[in-house]
């Protein structure tokens, strides 16, 4: 059971070879032995319970596509009558009195949760250490940082502690962890997965994906998850494509778009590994193409100032009034407002709502946030140019491997970095996946494919093809290379 | 000095509640007077992980104010978050309109006291969540917060500083009172808050170009208030700067028990509310077919109706805007006159018994106890000649205070109808003239005074119940039968 992925879980309830019930156990028993990794903030109780009910209803007859499956969410989607911490002191009692229509999806395909991953505070991290709840470590060397923010999904994953998780992509937040643990993870296009019940970090950003072994799996996933959602007025009236029934499609020529400024900043055996990977694709009939993306370095100092300005107003209903945590005894309103939100939030969350709060200022706002959004408009325009020469585009997934665990936490700039690669996809709301391609010093090394809007199909067939002649998918950080 | 070499110049902000059943963003019902917070769902408590929704009842509400102020449409508009911290304001922002409103540039009319008409400029209205309430004296040494209102629809009206007096700004608030209620997209209850106004106020010297600095008074909840309110703030105004002293920009509650204003906040001080579009709501997209179909099916306003009235109906000006003026009262009106085309007769009920009986409670005519129908019934009755109008205004005060619901039955229940039988008149007046015969002698020497004495004595013998106008023609018919 242990290393198998979640299409062969599927398999294995569905032909009786073991239960959900004995699954769930055993996954329960890897989890505990697995503590010192920190991967989850909670773990459900009922999940035994749930798992026996899912084993009745195969019994019944019933075929839904994840019956008894158990996932993992990250803890930023609420889950009625269960904590929701989001990573934060601030949230760590507040229990939610509705589903995310994520977890309402996945229930729905008969889907059991396992428990809540760990996450940097409000998403906003690179390293999973700004997690009010400690930070994870990364399987394959618990000396370095699994990535983040869904670093606990990630980390979860690549341990064999479940089979596939959630996770959510602000400027990098699936692609970067699942590249550090040797997984596969999709970022889908804004608007693909509804937004409902994900507390909020950027709402123009933030986006719900899979997190898996295979893209099979991340197919499997996202058509569950996907779908238009009256809940959320940005989530995209799009018909959802069965993904994995398209996996397996001839692709013919395929023309993959590289923008070559992103290959020269690479050190010599990321560089080697990127090779490698065309050279694998090359062999299923991609050809390459090379693309111009004149306004790609912005896209950093963009999103750092329309995801701090967003956050900034999403992180105003935690005073301390209605919910969460509120200060001791405070002698005025003033107080009550200052001293909750000094001691509930964390220094990076606090950072970034100030970033935001001095971005949206009057007076600077021309500067820093109508200048963020105007960039992101050209980012955007670079890449619809591109997508009429080409079908795909690929990139590395992040600047270098797993870093050591605080290595980087005092830098924020040399922290912001890491989404060097995965930021343009956000602002640009085109969907990305990053998936294993290799190894550099015994540590994982992921490839990211950008597909245009709503084609996750594409990159999902491409990375299952390329997936289908290499290997680096299934190694696993308990037998490493 | 006199107030004659000042010059007030004044701006309205009014807000009014949108007539919608659920609120601007989410499910919760809009219904006023719920327990506190019963009417406040996730998405108005602003839990994590919740998003807006808008609620599209509010658009057609919008634009039917939009066109009929004569303003712009924007076919493309979105919302902002208005960002500041308070109890009452759950997410720590609102949503409102901030660069795109949806409504720009419209005007209205109102009429002085002189008979002449002014044009106030609207220069925008938008559409907003409201904020809830925060109750200061429901617990000791605590502040309650009531969520009901948080995020019942708001659709904001700004004037252009055209205002001139207290009592146009009284003329103006009214006017647009008249036309939300008329369009039926607000109740206007002011008492329940739906339509609050704020003030902006400054004054300067006669003949002066620049405008001098302005207050803003909030919490006016009434039209006497606020003429109250901007007449005691100019005053206030006034002395300042005759006194040497500057006035400062700054909002000012009006206090209606003191009769005056008082500081709230400083602007100078007060908070960037750092507007930024909302990102969880897509841009505003209007169809100009949309917007032209509304157009098409909006109410017929107030001086509409009055020319209707007058031209269709054939009533006098007076009486046509007597019931133009009030969208209920005209409704009323209509109903009675699609029973009854004697239009006069039902203005005349109206403004006399109608209006006199509405004057002394707190109901409006639309929960009048005498409905149309029976309105109808008793003027059908007078005009038959079954009842004397007499008769009629008693079976009305029966009817008002809800002791019989038939005016029919009443006449004959408490026979009350009146003799009209022109035989059975005919048979008494020749008892009377026989019986009288000096009286008769009289006439014929001309003197018709007798005629009353002929009357009275018919109208005792039968109660009073003689149909009196067809008594005195038989009389007088017959008495000219005798010379």
């Amino acid at each position: 059971m242990l290393d198998e992925t979640l299409t062969e879980q599927i398999k294995g309830i569905r032909e009786k070879k073991y239960s959900s019930f004995e699954l769930t156990e055993f996954l329960l028993d890897r989890i505990k032995d697995k503590t010192e990794l920190n991967c989850f903030i909670s773990i459900n109780d009922n999940i035994l319970e749930e798992a026996k009910a899912a084993d009745k209803e195969l019994e019944r007859g019933s075929d839904k596509p994840l019956l008894g499956i158990p996932i993992a969410h990250k803890d930023i989607f609420c889950e009625r009558e269960t904590k929701t911490t989001a990573g934060s002191q601030m949230l760590e009692n507040f229990v939610a009195p509705y589903d995310a229509t994520v977890v309402s999806n996945l229930k729905r395909a008969g889907a059991i949760s396992l428990g809540k991953t760990n996450m940097d505070e409000f998403a906003m991290g690179s390293s999973n250490e700004t997690s009010f709840f400690g930070p994870v470590k990364n399987p394959w060397d618990e000396t370095r940082v699994p990535g983040g923010s869904s670093g606990g999904s990630a980390a979860a994953v690549s341990a064999r502690l479940c089979s596939a998780a959630t996770g959510t992509d602000t400027g990098g937040s699936i692609r970067q962890p699942a590249s550090f643990c040797g997984i596969t993870g999709l970022k889908p296009t804004y608007g693909r997965v509804s937004r409902w019940g994900m507390i909020a970090y950027a709402s123009s950003l933030d986006q719900a994906g899979p997190m898996a072994l295979t893209a099979e799996d991340c197919a499997i996933m996202l058509k569950e998850m996907s779908g238009h959602d009256k809940k959320d007025s940005t989530s995209a009236q799009v018909e959802v494509d069965d993904y994995r029934a398209l996996l397996s499609r001839p692709l013919g020529k395929l023309k993959i778009g590289i923008f070559e400024p992103l290959m020269k900043e690479l050190d010599s055996a990321t560089s080697l590994v990127m090779e490698k990977t065309i050279e694998e694709l090359e062999k299923i009939g991609m050809t390459f193409t090379e693309i111009d993306l004149p306004n790609f370095s912005y896209a950093i100092p963009a999103y750092y100032v329309i995801a701090p300005a967003e956050c900034s107003a999403n992180l105003s209903r935690y005073d301390g009034v209605r919910f969460g945590y509120r200060c001791d005894e405070p002698s005025d309103l003033k107080e009550l407002y200052q001293r909750s939100r000094t001691e509930g939030l964390g220094k990076e969350v606090k950072n970034r709502i100030m970033a935001g709060t001095f971005a949206l200022t009057s007076g600077y706002y021309d500067a820093f946030y109508k200048k963020a959004q105007q960039v992101r408009r050209l980012i955007k325009n670079d890449f619809v140019e591109a997508f009429k020469k080409v079908d795909v585009i690929i990139a590395p997934a992040t600047p270098s491997t797993a870093f050591r665990l605080g290595e980087k936490a005092g830098d924020p700039k040399e922290m912001y970095l890491q989404d060097v690669y995965t930021t343009s996809s956000n602002l640009a709301g085109l969907p990305a996946l990053s998936m294993p391609a290799g190894f550099v010093n015994n540590l994982p090394v992921g490839v990211q494919l950008i597909g245009n809007y709503f084609d996750e199909a594409q990159i999902l067939a491409i990375a299952h093809q390329f997936q289908s002649i290499t290997d680096w998918h299934l190694t696993s950080p308990d037998i490493p290379t | 000095m006199t107030d004659s070499q000042w010059e007030t110049v004044i701006g309205l902000e009014i807000h009014v509640q949108l007539s919608t059943k659920s609120k601007i963003f989410s499910d919760a019902s809009t219904v006023f007077g719920g327990e506190p917070n019963e009417q406040a769902n996730e998405i108005d408590l602003g839990l994590p992980g919740t998003l807006p929704v808008v609620n599209a009842e509010i658009f057609p509400k919008a634009i039917a104010f939009g066109l009929s102020v004569g303003a712009e449409i924007a076919t493309t508009s979105h919302f902002d978050r208005k960002n500041y911290f308070y109890p009452d304001l759950p997410k720590g922002y609102q949503i409102t309109q901030m660069d795109e409103p949806i409504v720009k540039n419209g005007c209205i009319d109102i009429e002085l006291n002189n008979g002449a008409t002014r044009t106030i400029r609207i220069n925008r209205a938008h559409l907003e969540e409201d904020a809830g309430k925060s109750l200061h004296d429901a617990f000791p040494n605590m502040t309650g917060v009531d969520l009901n209102r948080a995020g019942i629809p708001l659709l904001e009206i700004v004037s252009e500083p055209d205002i001139r007096t207290a009592d146009e700004a009284e003329k103006y608030a009214k006017s647009i009172h008249q036309l939300v209620t008329y369009l039926s997209i607000s109740d206007g209850n002011m008492a329940e808050g739906s339509f609050r106004c704020d003030a902006n106020v400054s004054v300067r010297r006669e003949g002066e170009k620049e405008l001098g600095t302005r207050t803003e008074i909030k919490n006016i909840n009434s039209f006497k208030f606020l003429k109250y309110a901007i007449n005691h703030e100019v005053k206030r105004q006034i002395n300042l700067i005759e006194s040497g002293q500057k006035v400062t920009q700054e909002t000012r509650l009006y206090d209606s028990t003191k009769n005056e204003t008082r500081p709230m906040r400083s602007k100078e001080t007060a908070t960037d509310y750092r507007y930024f579009p909302e990102p969880d709501l897509l841009p505003i997209s209007l169809d100009q077919n949309y917007i032209d179909q509304i157009k098409k099916t909006l109410p017929e306003l107030p001086l509409e109706k009055m020319n209707r009235y007058a031209k269709e109906h054939g009533l006098e000006e007076g009486d046509a805007k007597f019931l133009s003026n009030d969208l209920e009262l005209a409704q009323f009106y209509e109903s009675c006159y699609e029973l009854n085309r004697d239009s006069k007769q039902i203005v005349n009920w109206l403004k006399g018994e109608m209006f006199n009986r509405l004057s002394n409670v707190e109901i409006t005519i639309k929960d009048s106890p005498v409905s149309p129908n029976q309105l109808c019934d008793l003027i059908r009755r007078t005009s038959d000649g079954t009842i004397s109008i007499t008769t009629a205004k008693k079976i009305f005060g029966k009817l008002w205070e809800g002791k019989s619901f038939s005016v029919d039955k009443v006449i004959t229940d408490e026979d009350l109808a009146q003799l009209s039988d022109g035989r059975q008149l005919d048979d008494l007046i020749d008892e009377a003239f026989q019986n009288n015969p000096k009286q008769i002698e009289q006439i014929k020497k001309g003197k018709t005074k007798v005629l009353g004495y002929f009357i009275g004595l018919i109208m005792k013998q039968t109660s009073g119940k003689a149909n009196p106008k067809q008594l005195n023609d038989l009389i007088v018919k017959k008495i000219s039968s005798l010379k």
